[in-house]
């Protein structure tokens, strides 16, 4: 039940901050990423401000033995960088340049009367679902080359 | 730059790291919304609830902040149906193949000086202003 209340307190705060900073609004977006244009650098400031808070204090919060609700920290395993990463961040950021929506201030305007967000989410829903595949096949390739 | 706006985007940058603060420091888990999300369309039993209601927060939000402030929220949604389509399919894939976006990634992920999420960071800031540059000024997309 505490990890539900904060669960829901995490996302009323993560909108919050998408909201003000305009960062659901896709047009704020573009404009960043269009450096030769008119360009707005309100999300760098964003990100550094985000970053920082992280940075200055998830260093102490890992020194905890468990989080306060919940029995143990889920945090990514590998270290590796693969190239599975780079090729996976670079379709991504197509996507993002193309919209300016990506998937946290896309949810954020679900009920904010835009049908172009319904689409973007069904579309991105099927991208999630199509990796699946991808990778289930993959995985059924690999195992099959390494019996025979 | 007459559309920059610092106040507005320090202060909801500064929200934004204290959400990622709250969910690892009560519920010990990375804020990544693509991460999130795919948990419920593949769920892992017991472990969708919490997800379901991080993103109910994240839905009503923008109607909070209206009720807060009494200002609307402004978002310009200009793009074509098949860019919608594309741009959404695009930032799915990537993003699963990518372990996370902007949120887990450049958040989360930077803040555990992770260079994983350095890479993956830069990465994708490199291809999408490549991408917006293509589509306004050699394409001739408006907006």
């Amino acid at each position: 039940m505490r990890l539900l209340v904060a669960a829901i307190l995490s996302g009323l705060v993560f909108g919050l901050g998408v909201t003000i900073s305009g960062m659901n609004n896709p047009e704020k977006v573009l404009d960043f990423l269009d450096i030769a244009g008119n360009w707005d650098p309100s999300l760098a400031l964003v990100l550094a401000a985000a970053t920082g808070i992280a940075g200055l204090s998830f260093r102490y919060i890992l020194k905890r033995r468990c989080p306060i609700f919940g029995t143990k920290f889920h945090l990514p395993l590998s270290n590796d960088i693969e190239f599975r990463l780079v090729l996976g961040a670079g379709i991504f950021g197509i996507g993002w340049g193309i919209v300016g929506l990506c998937p946290g201030p896309a949810i954020s305007t679900l009920l904010l009367g835009r049908w172009q967000a319904y689409v973007f989410l069904a579309a991105m829903i099927a991208g999630m679902i199509c990796y699946q595949w991808i990778d289930a096949r993959l995985t059924v390739l690999r195992e099959s080359a390494a019996t025979s | 730059m007459e559309h920059f706006t610092p106040v507005s985007a320090l202060l909801g940058g500064l929200l934004i790291g204290v959400a990622a603060v709250i969910l690892l420091l009560f519920n010990g888990r990375i804020m990544g919304i693509s991460g999130i999300t795919r948990g419920i369309i593949h769920p892992v039993p017991k472990d969708v609830l919490w997800r379901v209601l991080f993103l109910v927060g994240l839905i009503v939000a923008p109607l909070v902040y209206t009720a807060l402030s009494g200002e609307a929220v402004a978002i310009h949604m200009t793009r074509s149906l098949p860019a919608l389509i594309i741009g959404g399919f695009l930032v799915g894939l990537g993003t699963c193949t990518a372990n996370g976006c902007t949120s887990g990634h450049s958040v989360c992920g930077l803040g555990r000086f992770s260079r994983r999420s350095l890479v993956v960071t830069v990465t994708f800031l490199f291809t999408s202003m490549i991408t917006v540059y293509v589509l306004r000024h050699i394409v001739g997309v408006a907006s």
